[in-house]
């Protein structure tokens, strides 16, 4: 029985939760996964923020007179058609997708996270309705999806890729949290809460949602990986990051009717591409494993 | 539509004609009347019924999906069922690490290395899907193999990995354990007991990720020129061809929708607990 005179406490005591967070970061940072992972991830990131001021040409605009040559010890990757150096733009390619790729998760995930939580929380008709609107979104791919809205939205700026991506990502995540939820709202001390005379909104954000939290963060850094694999496809297509911006997808979509001459133009933003991937996914790997386990 | 310097009137007129100056209820109530009855409309860029160019489209995307369907999933379930039943061994961890890494790179990555290295360096196959009209069986195949490759790469570590924990699950039950001390030979065990357990999981996943497969259909149909139906879409979505465009979203859902329900109906079929627990 809880008794309604004390407080009831906090789920996990503070000191108990601080260990607990102590040995699951110990465990990561054994994790030769995460450890490779972060590695690449963090040498992306590093690229991005130095960008063209450690290239050794401009990664934008044409620097040298030689078109099109193959890698070289001057030209490590080769250069494209234009004579652009492909090692200096697989070096700043990294920006614009490490900007549009994360925020549109946290977006996603922000949003997802209240709906979910709201849904799941309040049962009812408003969960009925929301999740059979979510099924009827999550029944159409993503990418045709997104192209829909795009075109739609006519214009094809960084920003409406990053809304695009957020607003179909966000039914996913509010579906993980919601079922996440369910489980969470038929325990004690949710009623206990209530019993306190805690408003509806307390108990969601200050009492369910902090129990909830690690479910939300691998589904977080999972969404991630497959926010850059929609970005990279959709740019490809031709319906997300736009020339001028050295983005991996980009480059690709440029030079690719180039293929049969000029392969490196395409193969090294190709690499880049699949190591920010992979290196993603196995972070998020290991992050699963240490936290449900 | 009437080009960039039409005058207010004439665009004023067009919207007339068309029924495009009605509020956007009315227009999508009159679009869904139509469509119900199977009217899809006339394309907005070409004057060509939705249907004339819908039809074949499709029928090029059910060719590329179903050969890659047919051809590369049952590799999956394979390369699954070899690394579950030598858990920890090279094969297992070989196949494991290959899988995660093919699974998370999109599909176009692939499909462009793919291409480097079979249709330019190697010379086997050939760059596009398109094969000239009345081409051979055997013609169409070698066009085709490179973009099913690329279309189900992506699932075939996803597959593999959940064959692979659904047999050692299997291997590890108490019914497996009684079929080897009933003295069963060991390849009666795996085929009658293991694996028939094992693939539960397998068509449950493979259901389920066959829409993934329909979005995937898109990139890949544009990377190798393929007149599908997600190559249709896109080139609708990019002159604005709404009425193409919203047909093929629509037909694209469709597709999964039924997709899906196929794939229960297939999974009630051989799993007898789904099918008796509906009975009683």
């Amino acid at each position: 029985m809880t008794d309604l005179a004390v407080p009831a406490p906090a789920p996990a005591p503070g000191s108990e939760a601080r260990a607990a967070r102590k040995e699951r970061l110990a465990l990561l940072l054994r994790s030769p996964s995460f450890i490779l992972g972060s590695i690449v991830i963090l040498f992306w990131v590093a690229c991005a923020i130095l960008g063209g001021r450690v290239t050794p040409y401009d990664p934008l605009f044409d620097q040298t007179p030689d078109l099109g040559v193959p890698p070289s010890s001057e030209y490590w990757f080769g250069t494209d058609r234009l004579g652009r150096d492909v090692f200096s733009r697989v070096i700043a390619g990294s920006r614009d997708i490490l900007l549009v790729a994360p925020l549109a998760t946290l977006l996603a995930t922000v949003f997802g996270t209240a709906l979910g939580l709201t849904t799941g929380y309040f049962r009812g008709i408003a969960d009925d309705t929301v999740s059979r609107v979510i099924d009827a979104v999550l029944a159409i791919p993503l990418i045709v999806l997104a192209v829909t809205v795009v075109s739609a939205l006519g214009n094809r700026s960084v920003w409406s890729v990053t809304i695009v991506i957020a607003a179909v990502f966000s039914p996913i995540i509010a579906r993980t949290v919601r079922a996440s939820v369910l489980g969470e709202a038929q325990l004690d001390y949710v009623e206990a809460a209530r019993l306190r005379g805690e408003r509806s909104p307390y108990v969601m954000f200050v009492e369910v949602l902090p129990n909830v939290m690690p479910p939300i963060l691998v589904e977080a850094t999972v969404r991630l990986g497959y926010a850059i694999f929609a970005v990279a496809t959709l740019t490809f297509i031709g319906f997300g990051l736009q020339p001028p911006s050295a983005d991996w997808a980009v480059q690709i979509a440029d030079n690719y009717p180039f293929l049969s001459d000029q392969w490196w133009t395409v193969l090294f933003p190709a690499i880049a591409i699949s190591s920010l991937v992979v290196a993603v996914n196995l972070v998020s790997d290991a992050i699963q494993q240490v936290l449900e386990r | 539509m009437l080009g960039r310097d039409a005058s207010e009137e004439a665009v004023a007129e067009y919207n007339r004609a068309n029924g495009t100056d009605r509020p956007a209820v009315v227009q999508y109530l009159d679009w869904l009347g139509s469509a119900v009855q199977g009217d899809l409309g006339v394309s907005l860029a070409t004057g060509i019924p939705v249907w004339d160019v819908v039809g074949p489209a499709l029928g090029n995307s059910l060719k590329l999906a179903l050969f890659a369907f047919l051809v590369f999933v049952p590799l999956g379930i394979l390369g699954g069922i070899l690394a579950g039943l030598r858990v920890g061994g090279p094969t297992d961890k070989g196949i494991t690490v290959i899988g995660l890494s093919l699974a998370v790179i999109p599909e176009i990555v692939t499909g462009l290395v793919l291409i480097l290295v079979f249709s330019i360096w190697l010379g086997w196959l050939p760059v596009t899907a398109q094969w000239e009209p009345g081409a051979g069986a055997l013609t169409q195949i070698r066009h085709l193999a490179l973009p099913a490759l690329a279309l189900v790469i992506v699932l075939f570590g996803y597959i593999a990995r959940i064959t692979r924990a659904g047999v050692v699950e299997a291997l590890d039950a108490d019914y497996t354990r009684t079929a080897f001390l009933k003295g069963l030979p060991r390849n009666t065990v795996i085929r009658k007991h293991v694996l028939r357990n094992a693939l539960m999981p397998t068509i449950a996943v493979v259901a389920t990720q066959t829409g993934y497969l329909v979005g995937g259909l898109v990139a890949i149909e544009f990377l190798f020129n393929y007149q599908g139906i997600g190559l249709m879409t896109l080139t609708a979505a990019e002159q604005k061809d709404f009425t193409l465009l919203t047909a093929g979203v629509v037909i694209v859902g469709l597709g999964f929708l039924v997709v899906t329900l196929i794939a229960d109906i297939l999974f009630a079929m051989i799993n007898p607990r789904i099918r008796y627990g509906t009975a009683e």
